[in-house]
């Protein structure tokens, strides 16, 4: 089964999505939450290294960040790190694209159909474009 | 050590070694703490306010890493930094640093020395990696402001037959120039881009640094504090 790894500035973050994605019925799914600690912001390389290899069940690892540094300490450590050749990282927004991940993964896909369905929900619009979101007067 | 010195002061001979790379690193990471807060307040103001404490937390790692290495060769040096900064830093300056100096490193292979060119061409792939991650060019307001003027001060300089020196002064120069030139700007990457217009009239935390980084690589050609 592929793994999730969930990179964010806090783990605290990381963490309470990853409890979701248990809670969306899939908990065989390996997921791992990765995030800054001691008070400093950010997840580190080497602790994303160890969320990737952590999750890795050997059908390969989508890792996702929530934004900035989270996703670029991914890309680097994912392209730099000659042991993590299964690990990808998706292009999607941080909950969207880890719910999307889990179902298809708890189906048991492939690292490339979960990263397709997990940067499937990268546009995805949330409200119907004829609805005005601007603030109404009282 | 002291004839390395004076083949530096003869300008394009110069002979940079590992001492060089100690003296760099040991410099950044003095100005680092030094100014620390100052970064911090500078990030505060259009960014997440951890960029001071981030830059001083990775140097002071770095200095740690380099302390039990005793021989190996400038360039592993460099790569030895950029992998310390990755795994010691959270935010987005440990992943961009840190590919800079791998690349840096990786450019100046296994050679025991190297000379003012190859700090160019060194410069210009850690450039080229920070552009490659970071997805910044000119004028959005990050430490590419600050880096890119100062490498092409630098390569003009060197390739003018300045001595290194002079040219390093000049590059650190343009370095600054390229970071008050950020304050006007509005942010087009980062978290300061979220901002908007709100992000013009402060000064680029990541270009600041990277001036400071480029002082103190003046600082470490010259031998002096």
């Amino acid at each position: 089964m592929v793994g999730i790894v969930l990179v964010s500035h806090t783990l605290d973050l990381a963490e309470s999505l990853a409890r979701y994605l248990v809670l969306l019925g899939k908990p065989e799914v390996p997921v791992v939450p990765v995030g800054g600690d001691g008070g400093y912001g950010g997840a580190t390389g080497s602790a994303v290294l160890a969320g990737i290899v952590k999750a890795n069940r050997g059908d390969g690892v989508v890792v996702l960040g929530d934004l900035g540094g989270s996703v670029l300490t991914a890309r680097h450590v994912i392209e730099q790190e000659p042991t993590c050749p299964y690990a990808v990282i998706a292009d999607a927004p941080f909950v969207e694209g880890a719910v999307a991940a889990a179902m298809v993964g708890g189906s048991g896909a492939s690292l490339k159909s979960v990263l397709t369905a997990a940067e499937g929900t990268r546009h995805a619009t949330k409200l119907p474009q004829s609805i005005d979101t601007a603030p109404r007067q009282p | 050590m002291h004839s390395t010195l004076s083949n530096r002061d003869a300008g394009v001979t110069s002979t940079l070694d590992r001492g060089t790379i100690l003296r760099w690193v040991t410099e950044i990471a003095a100005a680092m703490r030094q100014h620390r807060d100052y970064l911090v307040q500078l990030d505060a103001a259009i960014g997440d306010g951890d960029h001071g404490t981030n830059m001083n937390r990775g140097f002071d790692a770095v200095l740690r890493a380099l302390d039990a290495d005793e021989t190996s060769p400038p360039g592993r040096l460099l790569i030895l930094v950029g992998r310390t900064l990755v795994n010691s830093v959270g935010g987005a300056s440990g992943p961009l640093w840190g590919s800079a100096f791998r690349q840096m490193g990786k450019r100046l292979g296994d050679a025991p020395t190297f000379d003012a060119a190859a700090l160019v061409e060194a410069l210009d792939a850690g450039l080229a990696a920070i552009v490659d991650l970071g997805a910044a060019t000119l004028g959005d307001k990050t430490m590419v402001d600050a880096l890119q003027p100062a490498l092409g001060t630098l390569r003009g300089a060197v390739d003018a037959g300045q001595p290194l020196r002079s040219a390093v002064r000049s590059a650190a120069e343009a370095a600054e120039a390229g970071m008050r030139a950020t304050v006007p700007l509005q942010a087009r990457r980062g978290r300061a881009s979220y901002l908007g217009e709100r992000s013009i009239g402060h000064q680029d935390p990541g270009a600041t640094s990277t001036a400071m980084i480029l002082r103190a690589l003046e600082r470490a050609v010259s031998g002096t504090g």
